[in-house]
């Protein structure tokens, strides 16, 4: 939003139990169009972190490029960020995370950087359920080269151009489901009040934490033909069981009446609540959770929350079995193996 | 008729193996070539393979020479042809006065008619049927069993075979015995036959002084368990799969916690040479050293990368083992050809640092300094190494690692740094007046050093702009880098055999063992050269010099548009007239024999003709 933050802040701004306030978690000031579905995402993203206490600096941000990767450059301006090339995310993540694995890697991709070019890496990122909150801001089209239809545009559905999308869309929250991701949600910008938790549950999540935010794009595909106009969103949207996210060392205040929560206990400790408004709607079976996404599409809805969740599985750096401190701290005493070893070596090949 | 003299050397002599592909002829070649080198001899055996598991001819050629000179020769001693396929050829090819050892189970077909040469009929196949029952065996000790017949042709010490095969078996003796019996029948069978026929001969001999054996490939993945490498991102592709492969073999045997069995590495076989560069660059950029190996074609795919990290300014270590242009087939087969395609890799107005190892104890330590001098330089650094030197067994002389030695993460800040900071950091801003910027990693600082990184709209502080001038600056910043690069660089090798002379060779890479043997004959027929080899890209200066000093230059290279010479010319601003070519593009390690032909004409004739004559055989005269 290209709008002018007010220079003055109240002293006694409220600060978190990390000792920061809600502007520690801000970035430069937005060169989207106004209204864009993305900066109301950018929000939701510096309210989950400054709600979870994470430190701004344990952070990395990196993306690919599109109007919605810019957006690195808006939140969390004291942590390293990373724009990177279009569609390439996800081993630019891998990367960094294979260096350090102790910081919280946030990944920002856009449907044509996510569902074209970069379909190959987003899959591959998910296979290896490296530990990643992979954000899809999906606005069903190319912002930045100005309007064209993505991948993930709805057959029929029509931008700024009045030209209907011929070809069948794809599915992410779907395809991440079947490719073996380990947690899989999808937010509206729109809807900060499920948004934000969503984004809080995903980023306690250990593995790669897929969200699909449906993010219009106001400038080229919020037309009342285009399927993921504010409007068409808004009057469509249905959500998946309602849940409550309690972060680590929060006390629980809320009880639940038995047998009408389902507790999922997070790999960091924290918990998800899933209310089981309709139990059909069971999100830790990969299988049913497909079924809940093409039900719900036959119907013409657009199911929206946690989409499925498995958080026993092991990440990456688990599965390959490398070490518990970050690769990067590792010094010449831990990684040479010194001349004499290399004298045996040479010794070996005579 | 007319009979031509037996060829009749001791130490010095060219054997071709013919061989299918997948029938299990490479440990037994290996088991000859590692004898000869047992024996103190220097020796080169050079794989020449189809792109292909099983079925498709495939040859190994072993140049013994007691002289030290170990690249291609050109010309064949001796044939061991057991492939049925190319048996003619390999009959045709074999010089005047050579060895032809076949497999005499069936008789040669009446077209085998060259009286120029001594057949030598080892009934392979029988022998074995007759010896050995497992079909399984019969298969690979068939290969054996020559190897015991050159034995006794060759004068090979026996034990020096029969302890390779103990020692290769060590784990499981019971297969040691069928091999070593496998080469008594072969040794048996040519003693009786075959007494007195060949007059090549090998002779224990103590050429080596300590040299070792080993592929370039491994050599440089040692290298980078050396020099700290904790990162690589990858996706096979011959010739430069065994980089990878040797990098985690030794990285199993010492990098590995002892309390947790848990690896100080992560190796992580990406979906395509795209996300391998990509993960080289996002761990590189947040503090681990990391590298990844691809040939041309990767090369091509991770373009696009390549220019990211120059302008962003990120260490990229990559070894290219290059190979013959795209697809599959000849691209198995050795060259030099990605010199342009990543000294100028990708878009925009680039360049990248490219270093060329020539033997596996450089592959080693330019390998190590590889990673030196991207962290110092915050740029990729290519290792332009090829198919021969890579995936063949090179006599080198030991690699050397000085203890203690300190890696050179170059500008690196601390969080104590950034505390004691008075002055504004900027993470593209030069202080120091050599073009290298000040980084810092993610996490160092709670307040301190955060920035954000992108290919081109930065400023000196990284905030965004489209500022004409902060772009000019910027690039120009980068050439100030650039010559920073030259005085870092490792310097060619240069040698002044005549101060007088005015004619230079210049070559680098693989061609350097064909180059000095080339230089050594002709200096025995008065035509004293002297001679550059490169070993960087961006050129030192004393390439200049080189260059200057003389009249001529041969720019010796393995491509057909002489990619070093355009680089030369490009970069030096010398004369293209002073420059000829030579140049081998048959997707064979260039020879002796054709360097010194060239050279000959050219003082003969002032003529040179770039590329061998004859290309069908694979042969240069
Ligand atoms: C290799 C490459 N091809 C094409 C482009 C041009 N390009 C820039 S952004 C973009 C599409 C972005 O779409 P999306 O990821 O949906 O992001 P949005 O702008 O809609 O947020 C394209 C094609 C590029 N930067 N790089
Ligand atoms: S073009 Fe669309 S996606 Fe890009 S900033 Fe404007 S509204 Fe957002």
């Amino acid at each position: 939003m290209s709008y002018r933050r007010p220079g003055f802040r109240h002293p006694k701004q409220p600060k978190n139990d990390a000792g920061y306030t809600r502007a520690d978690y801000e970035g430069a000031i937005s060169t989207l169009c106004a209204g864009c579905g993305h900066d109301s995402t950018t929000n939701a993203i510096i309210q989950a972190c400054f709600e979870l206490n994470i430190e701004p600096h344990r952070v990395v941000k990196i993306s690919g490029i599109g109007c919605s990767s810019k957006t690195p450059a808006y939140f969390l301006g004291r942590s390293h960020g990373f724009n990177s090339v279009h569609g390439r995310m996800p081993s630019i993540a891998t990367g960094a995370n294979m260096a350090n694995r102790d910081l919280l890697y946030i990944g920002i991709s856009g449907d044509g950087d996510t569902a074209s070019i970069g379909m190959g890496q987003f899959a591959h990122a998910l296979r290896r359920n490296l530990n990643l909150n992979y954000i899809c801001m999906n606005n069903g089209c190319y912002g930045l080269t100005k309007g064209q239809d993505s991948a993930t545009a709805d057959r029929g559905s029509s931008g700024k151009r009045g030209v209907p999308n011929p070809y069948e869309s794809i599915d992410l929250c779907e395809l991440a489901i079947e490719l073996g991701a380990s947690f899989v949600a999808r937010g509206f910008s729109g809807d900060k009040r499920q948004l934000v938790p969503l984004l809080k549950a995903a980023m306690a999540h250990s593995g790669l934490a897929f969200v699909d935010v449906i993010s219009p794009c106001v400038t080229f595909n919020n037309t009342s033909s285009s399927t993921k106009s504010y409007q068409y969103v808004r009057e469509h949207i249905e959500a998946t069981n309602t849940f409550d996210f309690v972060p680590l060392q929060q006390e629980i205040l809320t009880h639940y009446e038995e047998g009408t929560s389902q507790e999922v206990v997070m790999h960091d400790g924290s918990i998800i609540h899933l209310h089981k408004a309709d139990s059909s709607k069971d999100v830790t079976n990969r299988l049913k959770s497909v079924n809940n996404l093409e039900r719900e599409k036959e119907k013409g809805r657009l199911l929206t929350g946690i989409l499925y969740i498995n958080p026993d599985i092991k990440e990456t750096h688990d599965i390959i079995n490398s070490t518990l401190r970050p690769l990067n701290s590792l010094t010449e005493e831990d990684l040479c193996p010194g001349s004499a070893a290399l004298e045996e070596i040479n010794a070996s090949l005579r | 008729m007319k009979t031509v003299k037996k060829i009749s050397k001791i130490n010095d002599f060219v054997i071709r193996f013919c061989n299918v592909n997948g029938s299990g002829s490479a440990s037994a070649n290996n088991l000859f070539a590692r004898a000869i080198f047992r024996l103190g001899i220097p020796v080169s055996p050079k794989n020449i393979f189809p792109s292909n598991i099983q079925g498709l001819p495939t040859w190994y050629e072993v140049r013994v020479n007691e002289d030290g000179f170990l690249g291609r020769r050109g010309g064949i001693d001796m044939a061991v042809a057991v492939n049925g396929q190319t048996l003619f050829k390999d009959y045709q090819e074999l010089l005047p006065g050579g060895y032809f050892l076949y497999d005499s189970t069936r008789e040669l077909p009446e077209n085998f008619t060259r009286t120029d040469i001594t057949p030598i009929g080892i009934p392979l196949t029988s022998l074995c049927n007759e010896a050995f029952s497992n079909p399984k065996l019969r298969q690979l000790l068939k290969n054996i069993i020559y190897v015991g017949s050159l034995s006794y042709l060759l004068d090979i010490e026996f034990d020096v075979l029969t302890d390779s095969i103990k020692k290769q078996f060590q784990k499981k003796p019971k297969l040691a015995d069928p091999n070593i019996l496998a080469l008594e029948i072969g040794f048996a069978y040519a003693e009786k036959h075959y007494r007195n026929s060949c007059e090549l001969s090998v002779r224990r001999s103590n050429k080596l002084n300590g040299d070792i054996m080993m592929s370039g490939n491994s050599a440089f993945g040692l290298g980078a368990v050396y020099a700290g490498a904790t990162v690589v991102g990858w996706y096979p592709i011959t010739p430069s799969t065994s980089v990878v492969e040797a990098f985690e073999r030794y990285a199993n045997r010492f990098r590995v916690e002892e309390d947790t069995g848990r690896h100080k590495v992560a190796i992580i076989q990406a979906e395509d040479e795209l996300a391998a560069i990509g993960i080289v660059i996002g761990a590189s950029w947040n503090g681990a050293r990391a590298f990844t190996a691809t040939s041309g074609p990767g090369i091509s795919l991770m373009s696009e990368f390549l220019g990211l990290a120059y302008f962003a300014e990120i260490p990229v270590v990559l070894i290219d083992v290059q190979r013959t242009g795209p697809s599959t087939g000849m691209p198995t087969r050795t060259q030099q050809s990605d010199l342009l395609a990543c000294a100028y890799a990708s878009h925009g107005d680039t360049k990248n640092v490219l270093l060329f190892p020539c033997d596996p104890k450089e592959c080693f330590e330019l390998g190590a300094d590889a990673f030196d001098l991207a962290e110092r330089l915050q740029t990729p650094v290519i290792i332009m190494s090829d198919l021969d030197l890579g995936m063949n067994d090179h006599v080198s002389a030991p690699m050397e690692w000085k203890e203690g030695r300190k890696y050179d993460r170059g500008k690196v800040l601390t969080a104590e740094d950034l505390e004691n900071m008075q002055e504004k950091w900027g993470r593209y801003l030069d202080v120091d007046g050599d073009g290298i910027c000040y980084r810092t990693f993610p996490g160092t600082h709670p307040t301190k050093g955060a920035y954000f990184t992108r290919g081109t709209s930065h400023n000196e502080y990284s905030a965004y702009t489209e500022e004409s001038s902060d772009y000019e600056a910027n690039m120009k910043r980068l050439l100030v880098k650039w010559e920073t690069a030259r005085g870092l660089v490792p310097a060619p090798r240069t040698k002044i055999n005549d101060p007088a002379c005015k004619t230079g060779l210049i070559f680098f890479g693989t061609s350097t063992h064909s180059t000095y043997e080339a230089i050594s004959r002709l200096a025995k027929e008065g035509r004293v050269c002297n001679s550059l080899r490169i070993r960087a890209f961006p050129f030192h200066e004393e390439v200049l010099e080189f260059i200057e000093r003389h009249e001529i230059l041969f720019v010796i290279e393995q491509n057909r548009d002489a990619q070093m010479r355009t680089l030369l010319i490009n970069e030096c601003g010398t004369c293209r007239d002073k420059l000829q070519s030579i140049l081998n593009i048959d997707g064979l390690p260039i020879t002796a024999n054709f360097i010194t032909e060239c050279i000959r004409n050219a003082s003969l004739h002032n003529t040179v003709e770039p590329f061998p004559k004859q290309y069908s055989t694979g042969e240069k005269s």
